[in-house]
């Protein structure tokens, strides 16, 4: 039970990290940005109670909201999945069941279960994110298509991640 | 009242979001203006002095460029020298009876933080309040403009880039003083555009745009960039250009804040206008 704690202490801190050290210098072609750190809101286990992952959303948001000079806008965007996370479950349900210390990973349930989970809830948090950056529909093309291109980038990296840092069962 | 209670605990879950929403929207709201004079939360000891370390250790890698940059600025100021320049006429002598006043100054400071990819775009240097930075200041590299100061805290500042949505600059190109504004419409961080020049002027492809000193902040001939394409409007007789930066906002390392010492002066004198 710790180590599940630990696990996302450490995933919260070095995702943080990484994505303002380094993802946040890579935009390609002006439009293309990675957010990966909402991995971390993708990735809580099952049992996570409803509040929790708020809270917490609220606190990685806040955390690349302090370094990035977009004061709120990352934490409006990550509460808002937090809000969503629970439904999008319900919505894809797995034909497996869902067992105790299980996590909403590749790991566990699987490569297309995951990118159907991962693209509506980064999609979601790209909209706000994007929409909340321009605070205007002056441009709402150009911002749309900004979304799409990211999410996109962001699925890949996030499942590039997943990848790398978890051997099979 | 226990209805209540229980009413809100059977939502919380709603509560507890919409809670935390305000909190968020609140923190946009208080931070995100563009221009003002309070301390800019990002610009704060914690996040700069992270950026701080990073960047010590990354500095390694920039130095062949770095220096390559500062060289051939300094070139450039040597070959502004008196002593580089030969009297090439003897019969006439012209005694130049100007004193001069000094109206900028410039403070060195290094880039510990920027962005390029977001349609408002913020750097953050490693000089502040301490060492004289103020808001408004405006920033340059050695080969062409930056942008504004729009944040001091005691150590550093936040700086808006000029790949920003709110960025005017009042320009002119170079070889005939026409005076046009200059801004970001977002996509590639290299490409700006050039508005508001009469299409009854002639230019062509790779003429220099640069600042026209019309503005309080910036020095008169800061280099912005070069024309790359050119159309004109249908409709209001004025060209749409594309210009590419000199400046590569993606590489920026050293920029030099500027002061202007007049400009309480000038200030002055633009209230003096508007009454």
């Amino acid at each position: 039970m710790n180590n599940v704690y630990l696990r996302n202490s450490v995933r919260f801190i070095l995702l943080i990290l990484l994505q303002v050290l380094v993802l946040d210098n890579i935009n390609f072609r002006g439009y293309l940005n990675p957010y990966i750190y909402i991995m971390f809101i993708l990735l809580l286990p099952f049992e996570t109670p409803d509040w929790f992952i708020l809270v917490s959303s609220f606190l990685v948001g806040f955390g690349v909201d302090l370094f990035s000079n977009t004061m709120g806008m990352h934490t409006a965007a990550s509460v808002f999945i937090g809000f969503c996370r629970p439904g999008v479950l319900r919505f894809i349900s797995s034909t497996r069941d869902y067992e105790q210390g299980m996590t909403p990973s590749i790991r566990d349930l699987g490569i297309s279960w995951f990118l159907k989970y991962s693209i509506i809830i980064v999609l979601l948090h790209h909209i706000v994110f994007f929409y909340l950056e321009v605070f205007s529909f002056h441009e709402f093309f150009y911002t749309f298509w900004r979304v799409i291109i990211s999410t996109i980038f962001t699925v890949i990296f996030i499942v590039i991640g997943q990848y790398l840092f978890y051997k099979k069962k | 009242m226990r209805q209540l209670f229980r009413f809100l605990f059977k939502y919380y879950f709603f509560f507890l979001f919409v809670l935390l929403e305000v909190f968020a929207f609140i923190m946009i709201a208080n931070n995100n203006y563009y221009q003002g004079g309070r301390m800019l939360n990002t610009a704060n000891q914690l996040t700069g002095s992270i950026y701080q370390s990073y960047n010590n250790i990354f500095d390694y890698f920039n130095l062949k460029e770095t220096n390559r940059q500062l060289a051939a600025e300094n070139a450039l100021l040597h070959a502004q020298n008196e002593n580089s320049y030969v009297k090439i006429t003897n019969k006439l002598f012209k005694v130049q009876d100007t004193t001069y006043k000094q109206q900028y100054q410039y403070v060195d400071a290094k880039v510990i933080s920027s962005s390029t990819g977001k349609r408002n775009n913020y750097l953050m240097l490693n000089k502040g309040f301490e060492q004289g930075v103020r808001n408004d200041m405006a920033v340059v590299s050695p080969i062409g403009i930056v942008g504004i100061v729009n944040g001091v805290s005691n150590n550093f500042c936040s700086v808006m880039s000029l790949l920003h949505s709110e960025m005017k600059i009042t320009a002119k190109i170079k070889k005939n003083n026409y005076l046009g504004t200059v801004v970001w419409e977002g996509g590639s961080y290299k490409t700006g555009t050039l508005l508001d020049i009469p299409s009854h002027v002639v230019i062509s492809k790779g003429d220099t745009v640069i600042t026209s000193g019309h503005s309080l902040d910036f020095p008169e001939g800061i280099p912005i960039g070069t024309v790359s394409y050119f159309k004109i409007n249908q409709g209001d007789n004025t060209y749409k250009i594309n210009i590419t930066f000199f400046t590569d906002y993606k590489k920026l390392d050293y920029v030099y804040i500027v002061r202007n010492l007049f400009k309480e002066e000038q200030l002055k004198m633009k209230g003096v206008q508007h009454e």
